[in-house]
């Protein structure tokens, strides 16, 4: 029946009923039903993913409908998983499956934005007939002109503009700024190349290719867990989150797995039907508690000290009462347990522990005549002699090869041995006292010693007579554990029973710190054991940002780490330690290093180390009231005391430990024009030139004078990311000294006068950038703050790749539709601006010679900087020596009109010196060839001899990566395995035999994500038998750690290490920062409660992203939003969405209150990254716009973290580095009633703006 | 007996993350349109708490559902009499408020903004007047998470008969899990009996609740009916709109987008047999906590050659037929009864299933009963933070049987796959005390654990 009758017989309606007219039989017509059937209709579906830092990596189908994305909604095609796993299907999380709202929304990019000011000026000079770079200096050299833009940055005004305009500005502020400064003044932040590994590379490429400087970005969001590469020579190497299915046994502790592994949570849910047990630990109630067994509600910060009390317990009674022969053999073949360590003989007559016993130092070097200061040394219990393993980081160096392995033998005489842990009961022993310093004695503020009973050799070294033991002797002693023969030696060090508080590390102690009791955390400890006893290490410990942030992240870490190697867990399938902060398992590295940094094209490029870099340059050092006095252990040798943390920086890169950026208060290109003048025409005369320089203070690092003008960083790129309204912490320091702009930093910044290396200058810098460039899909905070927005495509607009650590496949990005408006691709946005670069520079610039100071890598020959002892050149007068206690020097020759060229194409240098990654090296001849066919040639018409791979594409560069990687193309990781086999002698070329024929293009990856294949980038395997876990190859064939001892490393010997108590792990409180304390007097403290301050990762938001979208403020609270205890909140008399002003010295935000019994009192929880650009008031206490909660933080930095030269402790971008710590801070809460709510939306007055302007002439 | 075959979901809340993917994705689909702005067909809520719109579940107030009145079944909110008197002043019509006043923010300002003051912000402006809002003061999911005090979210009509509930707001006592909901496409809906213009109907072949958007004239008498909540009034088309259990995709063989998009991996989809005659007589079961077991009765066994041919008999096709016999619903509800409807005491026989949550445990309510021996590490029911009289509220209209079986049988699963993965022995003993045996467990293994898209859907 039609549908216009049904309606006219809507009385006498055609229909049976039954079950007592419970149940209807219509015969209507039903013709309405296609109205939804249309809505669900589409023209085509496109496969993407979402190029954002959440370790996601998930596909997703795009739906398209008269081109224009409708929808988009999982992909359930992954490769399947072993029959015996769950699949990965559907992976996603809200927050990406409302991206689509971003396309459209309006606060779109659509256009090329400038701020109104800058843009007049730029066509004024013009309009005077005046060269785009002339224009730019005419700008740059008149203060009331550059202040007139740089004093309102934020404050609203853009215009829009074209890509020809804009693109000529910046590359006219380029070359300005590399004739009047130097090229290591441009400076990039990108962050996370594994989200968008092509779109990283475009920014990167080009600044590489001019000489600039692309930041680390890991390290400074302190994701990056330092203790991972100190432990185990490695940036992150983690379980994929299907082998969390393999486990038995998990503890989480401080990552919300629901929350922010999203996709992957399916897998921590199922596991316990498999009978796993989960212990959640957690401060509050947060989501991932929901899922566990128990919850240990741990005092915020000090989770190490519960982790260090189960080691306790796990070395007591399964190590000492019953020796479990799984545990015993793992500590001796894979950590340094037995490595043998010297002891430093203290005034009073104790010892405290010192160095590794090296080949070096018996006579007869152990039979090591290559590199001996970087072997280290085990007592043999077959010989009963002092013997040198292999697989030490000397090995992995020497030039006769196949001896760096973990194979039980001798290096010398290739015979087995027996590594001994324990001297205990043996012959000829002694007992002696060594202190051990101790910071978490309760009521103390400052470290003490503590006495235990070490059992010792004597042996006679080249250096003299020496006391020796184990490092496991060390450790047990330090835990505090009671061992027959050991227990007495004063009457008060009597080692105590589990239950005493005052006694490290008992279960005692820790409940005197935790808040746990003391019997979960025996029980706990004994269950996470027996567990790796039973299944060989399938207990596991997973650990995130709630854990990472904290000052000493790194103790908290290896806390954990010690548990997990103890078990012999680490490198097991199910088992160790399971890290996920960041996406940082680029999985192609090999392929994409070299088009990220132009190694195609020059063999050094400049990277600097983003903590250092924003520390020194947003001057929050001016303002360090933490002191490494309050830091050094009693017993530090200490000879930099009195050095400030910046100083510590300072000191570390003038010895090549940390990069410097820029390097030297001079433009590198007038340095090497100075040099050529005076006649030094080679190359290695011109760089002896330069040490003779640095030696005489005639060239000074940069650092050393931070706040002089010509240092200052001038030009910054910012994309795929948010620097101000994500990653600045220290937001309103950023604002005021780096930016210009308006800001609301309340303490002063008298501290840095007390630095001894750095000059002192009264007058702080306001306003150090000339340009800021941001490019976004969307207005966010660096937009806002930024000169120059550019429009991006978003994730659904371009071709790209996305690998993560949590899964093993190689994802696309893929183009759904046209970039919208006039945005293009990252990879086109830098194309453009090369040409334009490239252009002006055959006027301005042509052909230089450039002086890059690089610091000394890891997995480079450059590891092994100074083995014992610091050589400070500076400190000693002696002469540098650079590549050991100095930075690597080197001088790069750049054609700068050819950038465009090089960026569009695959440089000479990967067909002519082949390609690698982590130290391993392979031809690539082949492959380039290959491309050529692949990618066609670039230029496509003219002749370029010899024609060259083309990357003017996006899906070029992903080919090129795919191409290069052995993780992408089989016969390339027959190559890369065959490397390791000659430096390890071991066969290895059979991990991944199997798929040597195989060969990725991006075209496949469209049709399915692709499992990638083993690799040694990698130290897990992408088999069909095991899902992927750290350190397998390590435990399962053998190949060592890249550290010093080759093993999983409990031990730090560095003397900076030992000066700062960290040679041993121990516990260390959360940092009293008084950032409360710090307010000037004027505010009152008395009406507010002050909490700690906790930020972590939010469920409505990755980072900045999605907080400001539509469907996540629905599902949440509109805006920003701050957690609180009931408690603390009826203290202050505040209801659920009250709004709150937090605040200390830092700065101050404004957020609406969420009232809830999950919290525990005394803790604040703002989840991160809400930005202030939607629905934030005015802060009463500022009279500005409320800020974020990086507001109320600042980075402390840590001299450990700056060690370089030294085997695993070397910095390389991303791997290590001080870390951007914020977590350690307190901030001032009160209420702020409706009535005193004000949204300071007056346009900006004459007053208000002639302040800021003054503010930024003045300090010119 | 008259076979009918009903499109059936099934819910795992102990897998429920809580992500709100599900209801992202529905939302983008299907009411991401002017007018819809408030409109959620598939929300979470945490619980305890009130929920969207506010204390939905407390029928006194709205009146929602089916009572038994001298016998027969009828309406709570009344029956046709008073629908024909109540018809343009609708006493128990949420109100926007009752759900949350939708809002957008002033984005454009962001890009357009001339030099002020101090930053440019986008302040929220309401999706129905268009004013600026001073405050946003409710939203679709204010409780995320257990936001807001314990006095607020103890309204919760779940915690009504609680023993010492007040004690559950303390910080050491905190649970909380997520309760996913959609329409339950019920096999008794109120909504349709409700509807005035008799535009609502459920669809033979699938058992599908359906507004038909042309005949509906937005009486709302189905939105007040629903005692779920479930139904929402369009403002902008003046129509009553709800889930449509994705009938353009399930008719293609596709689960719906809630269930597909499911990051949790804890919705299922099969087809469920039901004995169409037997409505009245089970949703009419006198005594509320027998309404669950009640309606466990009129599910038909699709493996019976009598149920068969009257299913043919009755216009069912073998391939849903054959669905019937391999659905999850079934295995879950009728086979293992480790799923449970949710409220049946409001007599409509919801569709929409859950499996209670097994976590989260605690050591604070009872810590003695935390196994002290290494070799029994999983914790057993009696430390479940989440009191049962709370889960049986919500399931079993308060009996506490059916939820303890189920959960039983979660933990002696767990238990026995422990046993086989770490002691690499099979604890049998501990199936038996749950009435598993081997086999089952392994299914229902194969079905929670490793749910694989096959076997969900």
């Amino acid at each position: 029946m039609s549908h216009l009758l049904d309606r006219l017989k809507f009385l006498v309606r055609d229909q049976e009923t039954f079950a007592d007219g419970h149940g209807v039989k219509l015969r209507d017509d039903r013709q309405w039903e296609d109205a939804y059937r249309h809505r669900w209709r589409y023209d085509k579906v496109v496969r993407t993913t979402h190029g954002v830092n959440c370790t996601g990596g998930c596909s997703w189908n795009v739906h398209v409908k008269n081109g224009l994305v409708v929808f988009e909604m999982q992909a359930h095609d992954y490769p399947e998983t072993r029959p015996d796993l769950p699949n990965h299907e559907p992976r996603g999380c809200q927050r990406g499956a409302s991206f689509s709202w971003y396309l459209y929304s309006p606060h779109r990019i659509k256009y090329p934005m400038v701020r109104g000011r800058l843009l007049e000026l730029y066509r004024a000079e013009k309009a005077l007939g005046k060269d785009p770079v002339e224009a730019w200096r005419a700008i740059q050299e008149d203060p009331r002109k550059r202040s007139s833009y740089v004093a309102v940055r934020g404050l609203g005004g853009f215009v829009r503009s074209s890509w020809d305009e804009v693109n000529e500005i910046i590359a006219a502020a380029n070359v300005y700024t590399i004739l009047q400064y130097g090229p290591d003044r441009i400076a990039g932040f990108s962050v996370i190349p594994a989200m968008s590994m092509i779109s990283f590379a475009s920014g990167a490429r080009y600044l590489s290719l001019i000489g600039g400087v692309p930041l680390s970005f890991y390290d400074w969001y302190c994701d990056l867990p330092p203790s991972s590469p100190q432990v185990w020579g490695e940036q992150t190497d983690v379980p994929e989150s299907a082998d969390w299915f393999n486990s038995s046994y998990i503890i989480v502790a401080g990552t919300n797995i629901p929350a922010t592994r999203t996709p992957d949570a399916h897998f921590y849910s199922e596991v316990r039907y498999k009978g796993t047990k989960v212990v959640a630990m957690a401060p509050d109630y947060a989501e991932y508690v929901k899922f566990a067994d128990e919850w240990l509600p741990v005092r915020a910060g000090t989770d190490a000290a519960f982790f260090l009390a189960m080691g306790h317990v796990v070395l007591q009674e399964f190590y000492i009462q019953k020796e479990v022969p799984y545990f015993m053999d793992y500590a001796r073949r894979f950590t340094d347990l037995p490595m043998q360590v010297m002891l430093r003989a203290l005034p009073d007559g104790r010892y405290a522990s010192d160095r590794f016993l090296r080949a070096s130092d018996f006579a007869d070097q152990l039979g090591q005549y290559s590199n001996p200061d970087w072997k280290t040394v085990i007592f043999d219990e077959l010989s009963h002699t002092y013997r040198c393993p292999k697989g030490s980081i000397g090995f992995r160096w020497d030039e006769a090869e196949g001896n760096w392995n973990l194979l039980q033998e001798d290096a010398s005489s290739h015979t087995s041995i027996v590594a001994e842990l324990s001297a205990l009961g043996k012959p000829n022993i002694e007992l002696v006292t060594v202190v051990f310093p101790h910071y978490g004695k309760r009521g103390e503020d400052t470290p003490t010693l503590m006495e235990r009973t070490v059992c010792v050799r004597r042996l006679q070294t080249k250096g003299g007579e020496s006391l020796v033991c184990s490092v496991f002797d060390l450790l047990l002693a330090q835990y505090g554990v009671l061992r027959p023969g050991v227990e007495v030696m004063e009457e008060d060090e009597r080692v105590a029973d589990y239950t005493d508080p005052d006694h490290c590390f008992t279960p005692g102690w820790q409940e005197s710190i935790t808040g746990i009791s003391q019997d979960v955390c025996v029980r706990i400890a004994r269950e996470f054991a027996q567990n790796a006893a039973a299944t060989q290490g399938r207990s596991m410990v997973i650990v995130g940002a709630g854990t990472n942030h904290w000052y000493h992240n790194d103790m908290n870490y290896r806390a954990i780490i010690n548990l997990v190697h103890l078990c012999g867990c680490v490198g097991q399938s199910g088992g160790g330690w399971a890290h996920y902060v960041g996406q940082e398992a680029l999985r192609p590295q090999a392929g994409w290093l070299p088009l990220a940094f132009a190694s195609d094209w020059y063999p050094h490029a400049r990277q600097a180390a983003g903590t250092s870099y924003w520390y020194l340059h947003t001057d929050q050092w001016r303002y360090e009231r933490v002191h490494p006095e309050q830091l050094l252990q009693p017993a530090a040798k200490a000879s930099y005391r009195g050095h400030t943390l910046a100083d510590y920086n300072v000191v570390a890169e003038r010895m090549g430990w940390l990069p410097a950026a820029p390097h030297f208060d001079r433009n590198p290109l007038e340095i090497m024009a100075d040099l050529e003048r005076e006649g030094h025409s080679t190359n290695a005369e011109a760089t002896e030139a330069v040490v003779t320089a640095l030696q005489s203070g005639e060239l000074r690092f940069a650092s050393e004078d931070i706040d002089h003008p010509n240092n200052w960083p001038r030009n910054l790129f910012v994309w795929r990311n948010n620097l101000i309204g994500t990653n600045a912490k220290g937001h309103e320091y950023f604002l005021k000294h780096l930016l210009g702009a308006e800001n609301a930093v309340l303490g002063q910044d008298d501290a840095g006068s007390a630095s001894q290396e750095i000059r002192w200058r009264e007058r702080a810098p306001i306003g150090k950038l000339d340009l800021m460039v941001d490019i976004n899909f969307r207005l966010n905070s660096t937009g806002a703050y930024s000169d120059i927005i550019l429009p991006t495509a978003t994730w659904y607009e371009k071709n790209d790749l996305n690998t993560t650590d949590m899964h093993p496949f190689v994802h696309p990005l893929g183009a759904a539709v046209d970039p919208g408006w006039e945005s293009r691709s990252d990879w086109q946005i830098f194309r453009h601006i090369a040409q334009q670069f490239s252009q002006l520079a055959q006027k301005h610039l042509g052909t230089r010679k450039d002086l890059l100071a690089l610091a000394l890598l890891h997995d480079s020959p450059d590891e092994l900087g100074q083995a014992i002892g610091i050589d400070d050149w500076k400190k000693k007068g002696t002469r540098p020596v650079p590549g050991r206690n100095c930075p690597r020097l080197e001088i790069v020759t750049r054609d700068y009109t050819q950038v465009y060229h090089q960026y569009c194409s695959i440089g000479p240098r990967l067909k002519d010196s082949g390609n690698g990654a982590k130290g391993e090296h392979w031809e690539a001849g082949q492959e380039i060839e290959e491309l050529l066919h692949i990618n066609g040639a670039f230029p496509d018409h003219g002749k370029a001899e010899p024609p060259r791979p083309s990357l003017s594409a996006d899906i070029h560069a992903c080919d090129m990566v795919l191409h290069l990687s052995p993780e992408t193309n089989g016969e390339v990781a027959y190559k890369a395995w065959r490397s390791l086999e000659k430096k390890t002698g071991l066969e290895l070329t059979q991990l991944a035999a199997n798929r040597r024929d195989e060969k990725f293009h991006f075209h496949d990856l469209q049709v399915q994500p692709r499992k990638v294949i083993s690799s040694p980038t990698w130290s897990g395997l992408m088999s069909e038998e095991v899902s992927y876990n750290a350190g397998y190859i390590n435990v399962h064939n053998a190949v060592p750690y890249r550290t010093l001892t080759g093993r999983g490393q409990f031990y730090l010997d560095h003397e900076w290490f030992l000066d700062f108590g960290e040679g041993l792990c121990t516990y260390r409180p959360p940092l009293p920062t008084l950032a409360v304390h710090g307010l000037p007097e004027r505010f009152d403290t008395t009406n507010g409660l002050v909490l700690r301050f906790l930020t972590p990762h939010d469920k409505w938001g990755i980072h900045s992203t999605y907080h400001d979208d539509l469907r996540m403020l629905h599902l949440s609270r509109g805006g920003p939003h701050i957690w609180i205890s009931e408690r603390d909140a009826e203290s202050l008399g505040i209801a659920d969405n009250d709004w709150l002003e937090g605040i200390n010295e830092n700065g101050a935000f404004m957020a609406r209150a969420v009232v809830s019994q999950r919290i525990p009192e005394g803790v604040a929880i703002m989840y991160h990254q809400q930005e202030n650009t939607i629905n934030v008031p005015g802060s009463p206490s500022t009279g500005k716009r409320g800020g974020i909660n990086n507001s109320a933080t600042r980075v402390i930095v840590k001299p450990t973290h700056m060690v370089g030269g030294y085997a695993q402790l070397a910095w390389t971008l991303n791997y290590y580095g001080p870390v951007g710590s914020q977590r350690d801070s307190e901030i001032l809460i009160r209420k702020v009633s409706d009535a005193q709510i004000h949204w300071l939306e007056a346009p900006l007055s004459a007053r208000d703006e002639a302040n800021l302007r003054q503010a930024v002439e003045d300090s010119q | 007996m008259k076979v009918r075959a009903q499109f059936a979901l099934v819910f795992n809340l102990d897998k429920c993350i809580g992500c709100h993917t599900c209801s992202v994705t529905c939302k983008n689909t299907w009411t991401n349109r002017r007018g819809t702005e408030y409109i959620w067909f598939n929300n979470v809520e945490t619980k305890p708490g009130i929920g969207y719109p506010k204390n939905w579940e407390h029928q006194d107030h709205w009146r929602g559902g089916w009572v038994r009145k001298n016998g027969k079944l009828q309406l709570k909110q009344g029956g046709r009499l008073w629908e024909l008197m109540t018809i343009f002043a609708n006493p128990h019509l949420p109100e926007i408020l009752d759900y949350y006043e939708p809002f957008s923010f002033n984005y454009s300002h962001l890009v357009d903004s001339a030099l002020v003051e101090t930053a440019p912000v986008a302040r929220p402006v309401s999706l129905v007047s268009g004013r600026t809002l001073d405050k946003i003061e409710w939203s679709a999911n204010w409780e995320d998470q257990l936001g807001g005090t314990y006095k607020t979210r103890s309204v919760d009509y779940n915690l009504r008969d609680v023993p010492d509930s007040e004690l559950l707001g303390e910080f050491e006592k905190t649970f909380f899990f997520y309760l996913p909901r959609m329409c339950n496409h019920c096999l008794n809906p109120a909504c349709v009996a409700a509807c005035p213009s008799g535009a609502i109907y459920k669809r033979e072949e699938d058992g599908i609740v359906l507004i038909d958007q042309d005949r509906c004239r937005g009486w709302r008498m189905c939105i007040s009916a629903c005692p779920y909540k479930k139904v929402y009034f369009n403002w902008e088309s003046g129509k009553s709109e709800k889930c449509i259990a994705c009938y353009p995709r399930v008719e293609s063989g596709l689960p719906t987008i809630c269930s597909d998009t499911c990051v949790g991996r804890i919705r299922y989809n099969g087809i469920m047999l039901y004995d169409a005659d037997r409505i009245a007589e089970y949703a009419n079961t006198e005594n509320l906590e027998d309404l669950y077991e009640a309606q466990l009765k009129i599910f038909l066994d699709p493996h019976d050659p009598e149920v068969i041919a009257q299913a043919r008999l009755d216009g069912i096709p073998d391939s849903w037929i054959d669905a019937a016999q391999r659905s999850p619903i079934y295995k879950m509800a009728v086979d293992w009864k480790i799923a449970l409807p949710l409220h049946p005491e409001f007599r409509t026989l919801p569709m929409v299933w859950y499996v209670p949550p097994l976590s989260p445990m605690g050591r604070e309510i009872h810590p003695k009963r935390i196994p002290q021996s290494a070799e029994e590490v999983l914790p057993r029911l009696e430390s479940l933070r989440i009191p049962i009289d709370y889960l049986a509220s919500l399931f079993t209209a308060g009996k506490h049987e059916p939820v303890i079986a189920a959960l039983t049988k979660l933990i002696a699963m767990r238990a026995y796959q422990r046993s086989l993965h770490v002691d690499k022995r099979a604890n049998l003993e501990v199936l038996a005390g749950a009435d598993l045996d081997a086999a089952t467990a392994h299914e229902m293994y194969r079905y929670l654990a490793l749910a694989h898209y096959q076997d969900r859907f």
